[in-house]
């Protein structure tokens, strides 16, 4: 019989473990990721302290902390962020609430759990420009809306939502959305729960509530967290509700810190204001980011 | 025709050395295993010679050339893994074939090859399945056809059976020991199970946290342990250690005192003996039998019945525990006083400092 | 766990119910580009009606509809190919030749993708304008990769970390050198995986509304601002808007349905599984 062993003088021209060359394959990634982190970074950081406005050329130079005087003396502003907090906290609260009592729900089984699952996640596949639509339009439409024809029927006057209660109306909208996700997420960390423990807990004499308060919202406390975490992240900037629905308004009331942005530097074309803005609003980012990288770096086996 | 050779092997984590420096040489056709608790290194050492880990000094050399800086595939080895690592997406036949598929084998001479391995490990109903759907059992054998396929110069093999339930652990010992006598190759084989390393190896390495403690035949470390170490953990039952006191010599043998009174006959080391040096009596459960008139006194606290085999365990006077192992079912019984006689030409003595003291008669198999 | 009859009713009941409330929207959706423009407003809303494909005629018919979709599908293909390709190494490296640095990297990956986007709108909205790039499918679908790749390196990193080493270790020791590795063990054994990462970047692409709105006017528009285009005055044709709406949305959804599991890894970063 042959070897298939290569003769070992050939084999001895190749290294045996190429691992300098097996971090080129890495370098891509980690270039680009580089580059689209501090090329517009860096810039915006400098736009933040210059004079510049697209539809005044002529004015340029350094501006020191203007922009931020500005930002900061404009009441516009601190409404916005004011909305932002007053967003972000209000659907935190509503998904991850319901969010808990939903996952424990729909842990049951029950008939056909798994398709009344697939149905209650379904928001969040949904476009935000649909959503935001279908809920302006189909929904909370005065006129021809379903909850103004529920109002009717029930002999109550429609509201005309976005009129009225503007803020209230992009948080309906902005939760329906992240509601199914922190739905998946618990629900996923609660089947994760060991049913022994469940069981055990049981044999120890503890019923449905004290079960949900001793073994399963402990358990669910650091899916919770990124839970709170991630929807942070995305709820800080929400943007495109505003833009279909309210555009800001009525007034500044559900202008929050994305929307400020997009108006100061897209269409106020005041680049240097915008990306003052822009500066507060990484910042506020990266309080929170710093909580989350570090939970879940807790987490993480290499 | 296959050697191996380690020269001064060391192996160093960063600035933690897990392998401090092992020297052995393996013959060609030599069944070697490596045995020792987990974490004593034995998984590195295998896995250093494969490829898998670098060396971080000394020299390994097959047949005479020094491989260390050879990739595995080009070291002319084969491997079975503790967990197997079969291909689960490939069949039988592909998992076998790969190796001379990266070669680039003519398919034809593949075929070949696989089907007489899976002919020898009787997989042949079997070449076309995958790996989830055979038995522990099975995939065992297709590992091993694996690695047979290759026609590599030495097998390696790291735990292989420990996946499997005992009495097929049994069946898979057999089976190996047969295939390396049909295969007439070398292998090195891992283990942390005595029971494999006694029956399969012609040569065992005893391996206590990256140093080697002996290297010897089965029986040789059975009846010869070089310290405490192998001692204790070759053979089960254990062998009982008690602390002792040399006394006088007496002609051939030595008086022995335990920490109880009790003064023992033995037969005297071959090197000089100093009476009231403290040393470690070690005396093999089977050279412990009931004798009314023999010198210990216990009291029988529990009692093991086996079936072919009875395991006393019994108290001494002084409160030191001893396991004594009787041929056929005893009716001893437990909470019962005993009296123990020895087999004094089967006990072993070490110094302070864990060190046999050679005896002056070998066993007659462990020459 | 035993339940009565009773509790077992309720469960069910409770269940069915908030899960048809929560899909109500998209259900009346759905109803509403049936119905004709007119029936579409009809107060009260019509429940029981002739269905019809009129709005869905319409919105096809409309040419750009089509142009708007083909631009979703590049832009989102575009922008998954990108991360994949730029992903999959670097996840190769990380889960199977780690160093000390690799889990800084990662974690560092992972904070890129903290990054606010309106906090970077600015800079990116000039550099785009200089560079050409506003309103075209090149410019979107580049921006939709480097969004996902985070994502997309963190969840193959944590399939990869499910091959047990020792496959691999068998392979090298079989002879398969690292693109052999690649092809003939590492693809086949995480092509599920692989898949569904792909699948998570396209549905995020697709849906993705922030930049799209931002960076794009007509030519490079996908159906999210084709979508938005119907908050002005043209909104109010319910029954085309849904019909709109509906296509844009129905693959997704579906989408949605197959990769629940690896959505939740791929959202937390590895930390809820």
């Amino acid at each position: 019989m042959s070897s298939v062993t290569a003769p070992a003088s050939q084999a001895l021209e190749e290294p045996a473990a190429p691992a300098q060359r097996r971090w080129l394959l890495m370098t891509p990634a980690v270039g680009v990721l580089l580059l689209w982190m501090i090329v517009p970074l860096v810039m915006t950081l400098w736009f933040s302290f210059q004079r510049y406005n697209l539809l005044n050329p002529t004015v340029t130079g350094f501006a020191g902390l203007e922009n931020y005087e500005f930002l900061v003396t404009d009441p516009d502003f601190w409404a916005s962020l004011v909305n932002t907090l007053v967003l972000v906290g209000s659907v935190l609260v509503i998904t991850v609430g319901l969010g808990t009592l939903l996952a424990v729900l729909f842990d049951q089984p029950f008939l056909g759990s798994g398709i009344a699952r697939v149905l209650a996640i379904s928001p969040f596949f949904v476009m935000p420009t649909v959503s935001a639509l279908v809920w302006k339009n189909l929904m909370m439409h005065p006129i021809y809306g379903v909850l103004g024809a529920l109002a009717h029927a029930l002999g109550m006057p429609a509201v005309d939502w976005f009129a009225d209660y503007p803020m209230f109306s992009v948080i309906v909208i902005v939760a329906w959305q992240w509601l199914p996700f922190a739905l998946l997420i618990l629900l996923t960390a609660i089947q994760s729960l060991d049913g022994e423990q469940k069981e055990a807990a049981r044999m120890d004499g503890a019923g449905p509530i004290a079960r949900f308060f001793f073994i399963i919202l402990p358990h669910l406390g650091r899916a919770i967290s990124v839970v709170v975490m991630m929807e942070t992240i995305f709820l800080l900037t929400v943007f495109a509700e505003i833009f279909v629905t309210t555009s800001g308004g009525p007034g500044n009331a559900t202008t929050n810190l994305a929307f400020l942005i997009y108006a100061r530097a897209l269409l106020q074309f005041d680049v240097g204001g915008g990306s003052a803005g822009g500066v507060v609003a990484i910042v506020l980012a990266n309080i929170v980011a710093f909580f989350l990288v570090r939970s879940i770096a807790r987490r993480l086996e290499v | 025709m296959a050697t191996l050779a380690l020269r001064n092997i060391r192996k160093s984590y960063l600035s933690f050395e897990v392998i401090k420096g092992i020297n052995l040489d393996v013959a060609d056709r030599e069944f070697v295993v490596f045995v020792g608790p987990s974490g004593c290194g034995k998984s590195t050492l295998l896995r250093m010679i494969a490829g898998l880990e670098e060396i971080t000094s000394g020299d390994l050399l097959i047949d005479g050339q020094r491989v260390n800086a050879i990739g595995p595939a080009d070291r002319g080895l084969a491997m079975v893994f503790q967990s197997y690592a079969l291909y689960p997406h490939m069949t039988v036949r592909q998992n076998m074939g790969f190796a001379l598929r990266m070669a680039r084998v003519p398919k034809q001479e593949r075929e070949r090859k696989v089907a007489e391995a899976a002919r020898v490990l009787q997989l042949e109903p079997y070449l076309d399945r995958r790996p989830r759907e055979l038995s522990g059992g099975q995939r065992q054998r297709v590992a091993i056809g694996r690695a047979i396929v290759r026609n590599p110069r030495v097998f390696l093999f790291d735990e292989p059976l420990s996946n499997l339930d005992a009495a097929l652990r049994g069946q898979m010992r057999i089976e190996l020991s047969r295939l390396h006598e049909a295969l007439a190759a070398t292998m090195v084989y891992v283990t942390h199970d005595q029971v494999e390393a006694m029956t399969m190896a012609d040569k065992i390495v005893v391996l206590q946290s990256g140093r080697v403690e002996q290297v010897g035949s089965p029986l040789e470390l059975y009846h010869r342990p070089a310290n405490l170490f192998v001692a204790g953990f070759i053979g089960s039952p254990r062998m009982n250690l008690l602390p002792a006191q040399l006394g006088a010599e007496v002609g051939d043998g030595v008086m022995v005192e335990l920490r109880g009174g009790e003064r023992l006959m033995l037969p005297r080391p071959s090197g000089p003996v100093q009476p009231g040096q403290p040393v470690t009596l070690g005396i093999r459960p089977e050279a412990l039998r009931p004798d009314p008139a023999g010198p210990l006194a216990g009291e029988v606290r529990m009692v093991e019945r086996l079936g072919g085999l009875t395991l006393l365990h019994v108290g001494l006077a002084n409160g030191q525990p001893l396991i004594v192992q009787i041929e056929g079912s005893d009716p001893t019984r437990a909470h019962t006083p005993i009296r123990l006689s020895i087999d004094a030409e089967a006990c072993h003595l070490f110094d302070a400092e864990g060190q046999a003291l050679p005896a002056l008669h070998q066993h007659p198999l462990a020459a | 766990m035993r339940q009565t009859l009773l509790q077992r009713l309720l469960v069910t009941l409770l269940g069915w119910g908030v899960a048809l409330l929560l899909f109500f929207p998209i259900l009346w959706m759905a109803l509403t580009s049936l119905k004709t423009e007119v029936g579409a407003i009809a107060t009260p809303p019509q429940i029981a009606f002739t269905p019809v494909l009129d709005s869905y005629a319409e919105v096809l018919a409309r040419a750009d509809y089509l142009h708007f979709a083909f631009n979703s599908i590049a832009i989102s293909v575009g922008g998954t190919v990108l991360a994949l390709a730029l992903g999959i190494p670097a996840a190769y490296v990380m889960a199977f030749h780690p160093t000390p640095r690799t889990r800084g990297t990662l974690l560092w990956m992972l904070s890129t993708k903290m990054l606010p986007p309106v906090g970077v709108l600015v800079p990116i909205y000039l550099l785009f304008r200089a560079l050409g790039l506003l309103d075209s499918r090149t410019g979107l679908a580049v921006i939709y990769g480097l969004m996902n790749l985070p994502i997309v390196v963190w969840m193959l990193f944590t399939f990869f970390k499910e091959v047990p080493g020792e496959i691999l270790e068998a392979g090298r020791m079989d002879g398969a050198r690292t693109g052999a590795e690649f092809w003939h063990l590492l693809l086949p054994l995480t092509l599920p995986g692989i898949a569904s990462t792909g699948l998570l970047s396209l549905i995020l692409c697709w849906n993705e509304a922030f930049w799209s709105l931002n960076l794009t006017t007509a030519a490079a528009a996908p159906l999210t601002t084709f979508i938005a285009s119907f908050s002005s005055p043209q909104g109010l044709f319910f029954a085309k808007l849904s019909a709109a709406s509906t296509m844009a949305v129905a693959p997704i959804l579906v989408f949605g349905w197959f990769c629940q599991r690896q959505l939740v890894r791929g959202l937390t970063f590895g930390a809820v599984k």
